[in-house]
């Protein structure tokens, strides 16, 4: 637990506040959502739309209290925790709920509720004649409300619910259309994907937890900072535990073979799963625990690195052969988890978040325009789209904004992008750098793609596209406005007025970061990322852009050896397929013949001990043993009976007799004795 | 002693009674005998009132209880052998065994 005085020096050491009223009441954030399901699921039906009104009224309550405690932090620092203690191991380890208000909760509560709110909002027209629209708006509540109390936990134990919370609400989104078989697949692969994941991340807790005496955030961060030794000792395998668990949410190599099947849910959930919950979930726990990889944990940030920029080049590649818009949309989230892990592990803290935060209402914009697009094409292919460009202005532009920001030119991207470019070479970390500027390239490359194939040239699909009603494009629009615009708040040193930067606001934590940001732009890698990026597009634009006379595109482009290995997604989800399949067999033999025999005789071995016992129970014990004794006092009651009655002869002289010899020997004894 | 020849007067009339009690056969006499153990008491509390004198005279008090009980019973009893008399022919305490086991 942290002491309340380690908490006031922090506090006094950063000068930040304790957020007052707003901050004590903020776990308002983490109830609402759960309010709003079950009032769905009470009164959904009857509702206008379906309940998603509520779902809409609750984040935009939380909203109030996400963007306060935002301008508050950016204000001066916000640092406050309340917990209520639920129970307790022994006399040390401590089981508490509650919410901690810190620069990274607080810019994470802005993020899930704002993107949330817009993407409830769109919702409610994308929604609007499917099946089932109740029970969509309280599994979307559900899933927002668990993201909630995953990034309001205090302590690790709140954080595994609201982890397996968001697990759960994404199971039951992914396969929110189960009539289709795949659907219901790719919930099941997403759910057990995260599942094997996830036992990294409890014995990762329960590791660091048990060593400390504290699952608490901040008395992790604190001996971490300290160099408590029995945290030491732990360090690097929990901390290895805790990676291999946000390895599994945030979809990094080779955990990433759950995030495009999970396309098969509504466009929104994509939206919302892709930007602000569920994924970045994992990136948030690194953010959280950072303090144990910096000052700890060294050697872990080695394997992060590693699996970090595998998975932001080799998955990013996936997205140039795919033709579900989709699910190149799906590739590029994890590219970009990709550079958020290495970020983090390279040291950028603020670099990691900070694309995070720009990356979530981007890709955001990209899924809801593609939902837009799929609205009016009804069809997830590309290859059915084409030349859209004219029939929907409104999504097209936002698109560009976001595919732009994505990309890296010139919008929020490139900032976010550049600064982890920034933080790369700083660490001397050349090789990674390098493969991180070829990842914008591929970056770029599949975006112009995307957009070349989807907007421009002639349409391919069936009748006639129109633009989305307004309230999906409102959405679209007001998020493409941080998309745009959001690089602003951390240009390396820029302190916006009464704002401050980014930087600033994440700095507000119980212990000093050990943050490695670039304090000024590096010109030269800020050159090379955006040449890359462009040269992406220009290629792409020779490749994709139609032909003016025929109006036709060439995406029958090939590498030979590349994109068929592509195609097959480099034979990983064929690998994972064919462990489970090479367990299953023997496991499920394995388990029929424990069921059979070891179980089974367990179970006959039980039974016929109780069966014993009942035997002896009813034999001995009753038979002879209870009923031996009734039957024993009424023998004795009947013989002491016989004997006495003969005592009643009837004969009223011998009573008399009996009764003068009783008073004569009173007598004798009052007279003689006495 | 005058009190002495009283007790001995009550304690051979009380003697006389049990001894009838428990000897005689005809409920009749039986019933005499218990009278005469009343009396046997009553002599005894007169004798004792005669020396102690009590304020409220608490043995003539006792005494006339004693044979106002003694009437009651007497008037019970007599009825009970009529009635045994009547249904069965006899006095004799011998034959009257139907209240045992």
């Amino acid at each position: 637990m942290v002491e309340m005085s380690q908490l006031l020096f922090a506090a006094e050491e950063i000068h930040a506040g304790d957020g007052g009223w707003w901050a004590d009441t903020a776990g308002i954030m983490l109830v609402l959502p759960f309010v709003a399901f079950l009032l769905i699921l009470a009164f959904g039906k009857k509702l206008k739309y379906k309940g998603g009104e509520i779902a809409v009224a609750a984040l935009a309550i939380n909203l109030v209290w996400a963007t306060v405690l935002l301008l508050m932090n950016a204000n001066g620092g916000v640092l406050d925790q309340t917990t209520f203690e639920i129970g307790h191991i022994g006399s040390g380890l401590v089981f508490e709920l509650g919410w901690v208000v810190d620069g990274l909760s607080i810019l994470m509560f802005f993020l899930v509720n704002f993107v949330g709110l817009v993407v409830f909002v769109y919702a409610l027209g994308y929604m609007k004649d499917d099946v089932r629209v109740d029970w969509f708006f309280a599994a979307f509540s559900l899933f927002a409300g668990a993201m909630l109390v995953l990034v309001g936990a205090p302590n690790l134990i709140q954080l595994i619910i609201g982890w397996e919370g968001v697990g759960l609400a994404s199971y039951l989104l992914i396969g929110f259309y189960w009539e289709d078989l795949d659907n219901v697949r790719a919930g099941n692969k997403a759910f057990l994907t995260n599942k094997v994941a996830d036992v990294g991340l409890i014995l990762g807790a329960i590791l660091v937890g048990v060593s400390i005496g504290s699952w608490d955030f901040g008395a992790i961060d604190f001996a971490a900072f300290e160099g408590a030794p029995e945290l030491a000792a732990v360090a690097t395998v929990g901390g290895l535990l805790l990676f291999f668990g946000a390895m599994g949410k945030s979809a990094q190599f080779p955990f990433h073979i759950w995030l495009p099947d999970a396309m098969a849910g509504p466009t929104p959930v994509s939206a919302l799963m892709h930007a602000a919950t569920m994924v970045t979930a994992g990136i948030y726990l690194m953010a959280r625990m950072f303090p144990l990889f910096e000052y700890m944990a060294q050697n872990v940030r080695i394997v992060m690195i590693v699996i970090g920029t595998v998975t932001l080049f080799g998955v990013g590649l996936l997205a140039i052969v795919a033709d579900d818009i989709k699910k190149v949309l799906a590739y590029s989230t994890v590219s970009q988890l990709g550079y958020m892990m290495t970020a983090i592990a390279a040291g950028g803290y603020t670099a990691g978040m900070f694309h995070l935060f720009t990356h979530a209402s981007f890709k955001a914009l990209l899924f809801l325009g593609a939902g837009s697009v799929i609205h009016a094409v009804h069809s997830n292919n590309m290859s059915d789209m084409g030349g859209l460009r004219k029939f929907m202005p409104t999504t097209f532009w936002t698109w560009v904004v976001g595919a732009l920001a994505l990309s890296g030119i010139g919008l929020s991207g490139f900032w976010s992008k550049d600064e982890i470019l920034a933080t790369m070479g700083e660490q001397g970390l050349t090789v990674v750098l390098w493969i991180s500027i070829a990842g914008a390239f591929v970056t770029a490359f599949y975006m112009g793609r995307a957009t070349f194939l989807t907007f421009f040239g002639s349409y391919k699909g069936d009748g006639q596209p129109h633009e989305s009603p307004r309230i999906m494009t409102v959405p679209l629009v007001i998020l493409a406005v941080p998309a745009a615009v959001a690089g602003v708040l951390n240009i390396p040193g820029l302190s916006l007025p009464r704002l401050g930067n980014f930087t600033e606001w994440l700095a507000v934590r119980l212990v000093p970061m050990g943050d490695h940001h670039a304090e000024a732009i590096n010109l030269g890698l800020a050159a090379a990322g955006l040449a890359a990026a462009v040269l992406g597009v220009v290629i792409g634009w020779l490749i994709y852009y139609p032909d003016k006379d025929t109006q036709l595109q060439r995406d029958s482009f090939e590498i030979p050896v590349l994109f068929p290995l592509l195609r097959k997604k480099y034979y990983i989800d064929d690998l994972a397929l064919g462990i489970v399949a090479l367990i299953k067999g023997p496991l499920a033999r394995l388990v029929d013949w424990t069921s059979t025999y070891v179980i089974d005789g367990l179970v006959n071995g039980v039974a016929g001990l109780v069966k014993g016992f009942g035997v002896f129970v009813y034999d001995t014990l009753d038979q002879r043993g209870v009923d031996g004794v009734f039957n024993g006092l009424s023998a004795a009651a009947d013989g002491a009976g016989s004997v006495v009655r003969k005592w009643q002869s009837g004969r009223v002289q011998q009573y008399a007799a009996s009764f003068v010899a009783g008073a004569l020997i009173l007598v004798v004894l009052f007279v003689f004795v006495i | 002693m005058l009190l002495s020849q009283f007790l001995v007067l009550a304690a051979a009339l009380f003697a006389f009674g049990v001894y009838g009690l428990l000897v005689r056969r005809n409920i009749v006499l039986i019933l005499l005998s218990v009278e005469l153990m009343l009396n046997a008491v009553n002599i005894n509390l007169i004798a004792f009132e005669s020396v102690l004198a009590t304020p409220e005279a608490i043995g003539h008090v006792f005494a006339i209880f004693v044979i106002t009980v003694a009437a009651a019973e007497v008037g019970i009893g007599l009825a009970i052998v009529l009635m045994i008399f009547r249904n069965r022919k006899s006095a004799n305490v011998d034959d009257l065994n139907l209240m045992r086991w």
